[in-house]
């Protein structure tokens, strides 16, 4: 543990109402001045983040803007979350942060702390398959399959929503940037899942 | 592998010339002994090898190796297939690893080209995939027949085991395979009729899916290493500029900082994050030498490539009949100036290579489309023999053409070089993967037809201005000047034309120019066909009939009747349409398949293009794995869209003005039309997949929307004719 570390500052951190409320916003709400606020809240001194991914407790000390794609990859080793642009552009980075799409890359990982982040490691149970990755496997969706985790958590995220999405959900939720082309199979897959009324 | 710029020269340039590939691929397979690809077996008790391509573990496994990169191209699917189908397989017993460059390099290159270009990986190594199955099957049934001493004739392989047909006796492969591998391997085997095949021409669901859907595929990004540090990178922003001076005093003491780096042509940060790596770089203060080049711009090398236009001497690719005398006898003249920008590649996966030097020894993890390429400049790079060179296959990104050269691969071996000892990660970020790509050369075409007095083609005169890819990238000598990719589709139109003149002025500029997936397909059958397009509304023909009326009846022409046949039977040509949609159709040859396409669309008075329907088809000969020939369809037409609508890459004061995804756009899920691809395979060749999509799609688009707004689009992309494409 950092000596620096105090018993007040993680339970504050932890506990903290802004940051668990910031959670609540779906990414893009977040104004620019609710960044600064907390960014100054955590900067004053060198701390812990508490980051629970895929359901285990991290410790991380790292600058609190640190993206959380990078706190992931290269303090946790969390490679699923991958970078595409770092612009929060291509959504290659997505992961679900108390079950919304974020794009890691431009999302600071102090913002995303005490917080469920789940990557597409996490997204099977116990082995079992999330029923979004059987559609994957049964469309054939991916070619290089880059992107696919963060497509199919955007997947996730939509089906949690609107269990029967029409191809206009689709389109609006979908975002994500894929340059081998796998759209009409993703669209295809999306329904599948809708269809069978798998879990989401 | 003493001569890395030859490997790498080697393995790019084969199969990009489709000519050239036609030429060597049947001396090459002819003189492929199976002594090439079975060299001295390295033979371990538990996984007895029947040849490099063949192990077969005692509880029946097959492991079968793959020699290439896979980057979405299913090639490693498929090409195993190959082996499986004559092999007898079971595929659901089938495991499928890497083969590594450097395996290849100790066996006298037992596996062959490693390269993942050209869409070549099937067309290339189908005849000695099969062969090596078919090897080791034989020597699977002679080992049973030894056991039972019966005649192998009266043995059958099928579905991993043989069986004595008379007594019905069997043995899986497994409890053959420990016998078989003493055998010595048959110098003839015979290969199975396509009717009997039972893997190849079945949807077979691609075996790198599984690991992708959870997150597991390793790909050269993901690479970790113990005590592994993060490098970011800057190249000078005018392209083969210098490093002038570096100031790293405000980043140097900041935390995670390892190491500023200045390696001539570009900066790296070293540092325990690549976030902080990228961070750091930005505030690094660097002073570059441009050099000359540092007042380029689009309207030079426009006008650069104008001059071209009327250079006095000019290399002629194409010269049937007399062109420009038959041209004066014309009954009309049609003429068209063209023009395709240059485009980089944006892979999702942006260059990344991990290095690790220790002592004289070293190891890569490279998203690389040619691992030896990557092997012998990583050698070459690091001053370290071939031998010691380790390269260790990754899943790719997307490759798109941009990873096949190398010098990604060779900034990262100077990095590791300079932090000996250290594993380093070099990755680029998309701004540098944007401003330092190897660009589709831009280009500008001429066309000119003379019409005789029933319209047909008489006299046709096309005239290429535009970079050598073969001359600046790969350094190669041009045949009579001729840089085959810049006329591709030109110097072999399939059209009856007595009098054809295709022409080349090698206009190279300060932008680096590489192969960008389907290379000079992804632009000149634009022209081609469009061109057409325009000589048939001269003549008051129909577009498709028109084509019919010009194909010869030749082998080759044949097949591109046939596919232009296929689809517009398919698109149902010449069926009534709603008010206010056109259709437009192109046809091509390309990597070996010949493809056809159909659009239908709307512009309205904004200007907004609606593509109602695709109907895109390929006859590729054996059509190996439809469904991966379908997805490989569907995406290329994503991909050839983005290219259309948006792609273009700019320059000023010799910098790529665009630098991420909010200016050089990419097709979104809600953009793309509904896609309908059609598969004729009409067998006896096999064609590649992954790029000839891309080939038939950009004339068939536009001259449907030309045909919609009664005005020629002669450039690319529609976005700079006002135009916008309707979700």
């Amino acid at each position: 543990m950092d000596s620096g570390f105090s018993a007040w500052r993680q339970r504050d951190i932890d506990n903290h109402a802004p940051t668990r409320g910031i959670g609540c916003f779906p990414l893009g709400e977040i104004s620019n001045y609710s960044y600064k606020v907390i960014l100054h809240f955590y900067s004053l001194e060198t701390f812990l983040m508490k980051l629970s991914v895929n359901g285990k407790s991290h410790t991380l000390d790292v600058e609190p803007e640190m993206p959380l794609l990078w706190a992931l990859r290269d303090e946790l080793d969390i490679k699923g979350p991958k970078f595409g642009c770092g612009v929060a552009q291509c959504g290659s980075c997505t992961v679900l942060l108390n079950g919304e799409p974020v794009r890691s890359c431009s999302y600071p990982v102090s913002v995303a702390a005490g917080q469920k982040v789940i990557t597409i490691e996490g997204l099977a149970d116990k082995g079992k398959l999330h029923a979004v990755q059987q559609a994957w496997i049964d469309h054939q969706v991916p070619q290089c399959g880059y992107c696919q985790g963060g497509q199919m958590l955007a997947a996730v995220a939509l089906l949690k929503k609107k269990p029967k999405p029409t191809d206009e959900d689709i389109d609006a939720a979908m975002t994500n940037i894929c340059r081998c082309g796998t759209y009409a199979r993703i669209r295809a897959a999306i329904h599948s899942v809708a269809k069978k009324g798998g879990r989401a | 592998m003493s001569n890395p710029t030859h490997i790498q020269q080697d393995a790019d340039k084969a199969g990009m010339d489709r000519r050239h590939f036609l030429k060597v691929s049947g001396t090459a397979s002819a003189g492929m002994s199976l002594g090439f690809f079975l060299p001295e077996r390295a033979q371990a008790a538990d996984k007895p090898q029947l040849n490099v391509w063949i192990e077969i573990e005692p509880n029946d496994t097959i492991v079968i190796r793959y020699a290439r990169a896979e980057m979405g191209q299913g090639s490693m699917t498929s090409a195993p297939m190959m082996i499986a189908e004559e092999l007898e397989a079971d595929w659901k017993k089938v495991r499928i690893e890497y083969a590594t460059a450097h395996d290849n390099l100790r066996s006298k290159r037992a596996y062959g080209d490693m390269a993942s270009v050209g869409s070549r990986t099937i067309r290339h190594s189908q005849e000695y995939l099969r062969k090596a199955g078919a090897t080791a099957r034989e020597m699977l049934v002679t080992a049973a027949a030894q056991k039972w001493n019966v005649p192998a004739g009266e043995c059958k392989a099928a579905l991993n085991k043989v069986t004595h047909t008379p007594s019905k006796r069997s043995f899986t492969y497994g409890q053959l395979a420990s016998d078989a591998a003493k055998l010595e391997a048959p110098k003839t085997v015979q290969l199975k009729d396509p009717k009997n095949w039972t893997i190849i021409g079945k949807s077979i669901a691609r075996v790198d899916i599984p690991d992708i859907v959870v997150g597991k595929r390793q790909y050269g990004i993901d690479t970790q290493l113990p005590g592994m540090l993060h490098a970011a990178v800057a190249a000078c922003p005018v392209f083969n500029g210098t490093v002038k001076s570096l100031d790293a005093s405000k980043v140097e003491n900041r935390r995670g900082i390892v190491k500023v780096l200045n390696l001539g042509t570009f900066v790296a940060v070293v540092a325990d994050n690549w976030w902080r790596a990228k961070e750091a770089l930005r505030e690094v203060a660097v002073e570059w030498d441009v050099g000359e080049h540092g007042t380029l711009s689009s309207a030079a090398i426009m006008a650069h490539f104008k001059a071209g236009m009327s250079q006095p001497e000019l290399a002629v690719a194409r010269n049937d009949g007399n062109t420009l005398e038959a041209m004066t006898k014309a009954t009309k003249v049609v003429e068209g100036e063209y023009f395709t920008p240059y485009l980089a590649h944006a892979t999702m996966e942006p260059m990344v290579c991990t290095a690790w030097l220790q002592g004289d020894k070293l190891e890569v993890w490279s998203s690389t489309q040619n691992p030896e390429a990557t092997l012998a400049v990583s050698a070459a790079t690091a001053g370290v023999p071939p031998a010691n060179v380790k390269v260790h296959p990754v899943q790719l990104g997307g490759g798109l053409g941009r990873k096949s050269p190398q010098d990604f691969t060779r900034q990262a071996v100077m990095i590791a070089k300079a932090m000996p000892g250290k594993p380093v990660k070099m990755l680029w970020s998309r701004e540098e993967e944007i401003q330092h790509g190897l660009y589709r050369p831009a280009s500008l075409m001429r066309f000119k037809a003379g019409l005789d007095a029933n319209g047909k083609v008489d006299a046709l005169h096309i005239r290429v201005s535009a970079p050598s890819i073969l001359a600046t990238l790969l350094k190669l000598p041009l045949p009579k000047g001729v840089d085959g990719q810049a006329v591709a589709c030109f110097n072999d139109h399939p059209y009856a034309i007595p009098n054809t003149l295709v022409d080349y002025a090698q206009r190279n500029t300060n932008v680096p120019v590489g192969f960008w997936r389907t290379v000079g397909h992804s632009q000149n059958p634009f022209g081609r066909e469009c061109f057409i397009d325009e000589c048939a509304l001269a003549a008051g023909k129909d577009p498709v009939a028109y084509r019919l009326d010009m194909l010869p009846n030749n082998e080759t022409s044949k097949r591109d009747r046939a596919i232009l046949e296929a689809v517009t039977k398919a698109a149902g040509w010449g069926s009534q349409l709603p008010a206010g949609v056109f259709r437009g159709v192109a046809e091509t040859e390309g990597y070996g398949s010949w493809t056809a396409c159909v659009c239908e669309v709307s512009v309205n008075a904004r200007n907004e293009v609606k593509i109602h329907r695709v109907v895109i088809g390929i006859d590729p000969g054996y059509a190996v794995n439809p469904d991966n020939i379908v997805a490989q369809f569907q995406g290329s037409v994503v991909h050839g869209l983005t290219a259309i609508f948006w792609g273009e890459n700019t320059i000023k004061e010799g910098r790529v003005e665009q630098s991420n995804f909010h200016d050089y756009r990419m097709m979104r899920l809600n953009e793309m039309p509904k896609v309908e691809v059609v598969i004729a395979p009409t067998g006896g060749f096999w064609g590649g997949v992954g790029e000839p999509a891309q080939a038939p799609l950009a004339p068939a688009l536009a001259n449907a929307i030309s045909a919609a707004m009664g005005k020629r689009i002669r450039s690319l992309p529609l976005k700079n004719h006002g135009l916008t494409l309707k979700a």
